[in-house]
């Protein structure tokens, strides 16, 4: 997942992104000439927008940007690429270093997960029988 | 019970040493406590009445007795405040005053240290360990394949089961590999980090229920379909708290290999539409009551949608349950004597003869088992002068050498706060007694009214309106005439400190509720409470029997309480079946009798 710093947000406005509020049905929206869905975190305890990205990326398998905006601290991150988010803009006061330290090291990332997910589709019990 | 591979000991490493990162960080001022705060219930601590309190995941309640003795090397090294900070809780403690019996005897609040408690959802807890040592605490647990992941937070969290899981007599299915297999499931999932409310999962595999599992969020018995097949029945919206919920059946028969295909769409739709509004109304219970039907629609929506676009990613290849079902073989045990054998009937009657209290703790704190050679033992952790459900670490230690030698070094946390030796040989039943009772383990209470649940309450817990550990004692010291608790026969009394129900009071056929009025402790007693077992009916919430008591008038209105059921009785019945039949009246007039002076105030 790419990490951008807050200052350099931009392309909300454009033609070809999709705002969506948190607590807005992902499948109510058309996705026709969309390239880029900004998804919203209004508090980093409200996890709506995980389920959004899951559904945008698995169910309607949309093949463009997911972009986590908003209360993005780095201790989500994983959970937020996991959950099929490709970008992030971190929340203002967030050290870019340290967020990359963190993602990298997340139990479940480095060290493997046990379900899958939005972007790792297998549980590990299918992976580690495979092996 | 099941052995961790490389990979889950691994894992379990790697979450320790995040959790350190993030203390780390959070000492240094890098993180601060608002974004901390769900970082750490999510490793099971809390932040308490006057220390912290960790939460040690017990996954369907088995531990082994290496476990068991790093938990009793937490208590003994860790569960320990320093002096001033002890002196200052215990000072306030006693300005909250003595429970003063009409007896004349009094309790008053005894805090104690280097100890760990059971709880009601078969974790195990510490009151005192400071969290500057809290990193180093998570290694050692890891040490032994233990952690508190998903513990607190708004997250899914340990996933109970029966305490006679995969020993049951009436087992239609062991429990405990589904157990397990969820339990990997919902271990860190990343979609479902951030729920609206917390999240619990009560899983049963026998014709009884001993998990209460109607009392939670979801609740899962495993069954058989008319073809014989075995599936799941799935309730979901049970609870307890401010809104009392029994759950509703939205599957009569899942397929046992999609469980977790279908616990998602249930988890994803809780996701989405749960409210977060307010923190009263977020659990699915609201959810589930407030949609119906609809709710219904949308997790089977959901449910085919995973299942037919998805590819059903989480179906249960009958490879992963033969894995996980592989850990949990019965210990092969060879009795001397076979329990048909006439030899050892007569041993243990003639030995009960000689010895009333053998007898009695056979007939109570001793099951049958699927095994007919072996028995489901409970060690009884409901005594005088501890509070319900704690252990301290030299208990801990001689637990684990009990397991080691009468139980093929295995144990389980009870949801009743007590611990259960699931592999005992029926030929070692005396010598286990003796050992247990020299430990002070074997009180022949089990199911009796002083087999009481009591959450930590106010004593420890800052959300507690009032103590219960107090009033647990009152109780206890009133009723410690064998005779008399033999009588009186199986009697379900929970109490909790307040309206969040760690004590499960609704279930009790007895309940007792902290409440907070004028700043003062008050006491509402309920009856009729049911936690879905054969003793207690359908799932129920007890019926208040009348405004709020004090804690000195609380063992009074116990005892009218009794004393009306052994009035009312009729051929042998039970508290609950007595009360089933005559109602609440007969009990409301009684209880309001037992006050000590006119109370005007209605609540």
């Amino acid at each position: 997942m790419k990490l951008l710093p807050f200052s350099e947000q931009s392309g909300a406005e454009q033609a070809g992104t999709l705002v969506l509020a948190n607590d807005a049905d992902p499948f109510e929206v058309s996705l026709d000439g969309i390239a880029r869905v900004d998804l919203h975190f209004p508090k980093f305890t409200d996890g709506r927008a995980y389920s959004q990205a899951f559904l945008l990326r698995r169910r309607r398998e949309f093949k463009g940007e997911i972009r986590a905006t908003g209360d993005v601290l780095v201790d989500q991150l994983a959970q937020m690429e996991r959950s099929g988010f490709d970008t992030a803009v971190l929340r203002a006061d967030q050290d870019m270093a340290v967020a990359q330290r963190v993602l990298a090291s997340y139990p479940g990332y480095g060290v493997g997960k046990y379900q899958g997910d939005a972007v790792d589709v297998q549980p590990h019990f299918k992976e580690a029988a495979a092996a | 019970m099941y052995q961790y591979t490389e990979f889950d000991r691994e894992f379990v490493k790697a979450r320790a040493n995040q959790y350190r990162d993030q203390l780390t960080r959070w000492q240094a001022g890098q993180l601060p406590e608002d974004e901390f705060r769900p970082l750490r219930l999510q490793n099971g601590w809390y932040v308490q009445r006057y220390a912290p309190m960790l939460r040690v995941a017990v996954p369907y309640g088995e531990l082994s007795s290496a476990q068991v003795r790093v938990l009793a090397k937490i208590a003994r090294e860790y569960d320990q405040p320093n002096a001033a900070l002890f002196n200052e809780a215990q000072a306030k403690q006693d300005k909250l005053g003595p429970v003063n019996l009409k007896s004349g005897l009094s309790v008053s609040s005894k805090l104690t240290t280097g100890y760990a408690h059971f709880t009601t959802r078969q974790n195990v807890q510490y009151n005192w360990i400071p969290l500057d040592k809290s990193a180093e605490v998570m290694d050692l647990l890891a040490s032994v394949s233990m952690h508190g992941i998903q513990t607190s937070g708004n997250c899914i969290r340990n996933i109970t089961s029966d305490e006679r899981a995969g020993i049951a007599v009436d087992e239609i299915a062991d429990p405990r590999p589904f157990g397990e297999i969820l339990r990997q499931w919902s271990t860190l999932h990343p979609e479902f980090a951030f729920l609206p409310r917390k999240f619990k999962i009560a899983i049963s595999g026998a014709r009884e229920d001993r998990a209460a599992t109607a009392w939670h969020d979801v609740g899962l018995h495993l069954i058989r379909n008319a073809e014989g097949e075995l599936g799941f029945k799935v309730l979901v919206g049970g609870g307890m708290g401010r809104t009392p919920v029994i759950g509703t059946v939205i599957r009569e028969f899942l397929p046992w290999n999609q469980i977790m295909n279908y616990l998602e769409a249930v988890v994803r739709v809780y996701n989405r539409y749960g409210r977060r509004d307010n923190i009263y109304k977020a659990r699915i219970k609201i959810l589930v009551k407030a949609e119906g039907q609809r709710y219904i629609d949308d997790v089977e929506a959901e449910y085919k949608q995973i299942i037919e676009h998805d590819g059903a990613p989480h179906t249960i290849t009958q490879a992963e349950l033969d894995r996980v079902t592989a850990s949990f073989v019965p210990p092969t045990l060879n009795c001397d004597r076979k329990s048909a054998d006439v030899k050892i009937a007569n041993i243990l009657r003639a030995a009960a003869e000689d010895d009333v209290e053998f007898g009695r703790w056979l007939q109570r704190n001793v099951a049958p088992h699927q095994n007919p050679d072996l028995r489901a033992v409970t060690l009884s952790f409901k005594r005088l002068g501890q509070a319900p459900g704690d252990a301290t670490a030299d208990q801990l230690d001689i637990a684990a050498d009990l397991a080691d030698q009468f139980s093929a070094g295995e144990v389980r946390v009870t949801h009743d706060q007590n611990l259960l030796l699931p592999w005992v040989r029926c030929d070692e039943l005396p010598e286990l007694w003796r050992a247990a009772r020299k430990a002070g383990f074997a009180k022949p209470n089990i199911h009796l009214l002083t087999d009481m649940i009591a959450c930590p309450g106010g004593d420890f817990c800052s959300l507690a309106n009032a103590r219960s550990i107090p009033i647990a004692e009152a109780i206890t010291e009133r009723y410690q005439d064998m005779d008399e608790l033999h009588d009186l026969g199986e009697i379900d009394l929970h109490i909790s400190g307040c309206i969040n129900s760690c004590g499960h009071h609704h279930s009790g056929h007895i309940g007792i509720l902290g409440v907070d009025k004028d700043g003062l402790e008050w006491y509402q007693v309920s009856l009729g409470g049911s936690d879905g077992s054969t003793l207690s009916g359908a799932s129920v919430p007890g019926k208040v029997v009348g405004p709020s008591f004090t804690g000195a008038e609380v063992p009074e209105v116990i005892e009218a309480v009794l004393d009306t059921y052994r009035q009312l009785r009729e051929d042998g019945e039970t508290f609950i079946a007595t009360f089933r039949r005559v109602g609440i009246e007969p009990y409301k007039a009684a209880a309001k009798a037992a006050r000590f002076a006119p109370n005007t105030v209605a609540h």
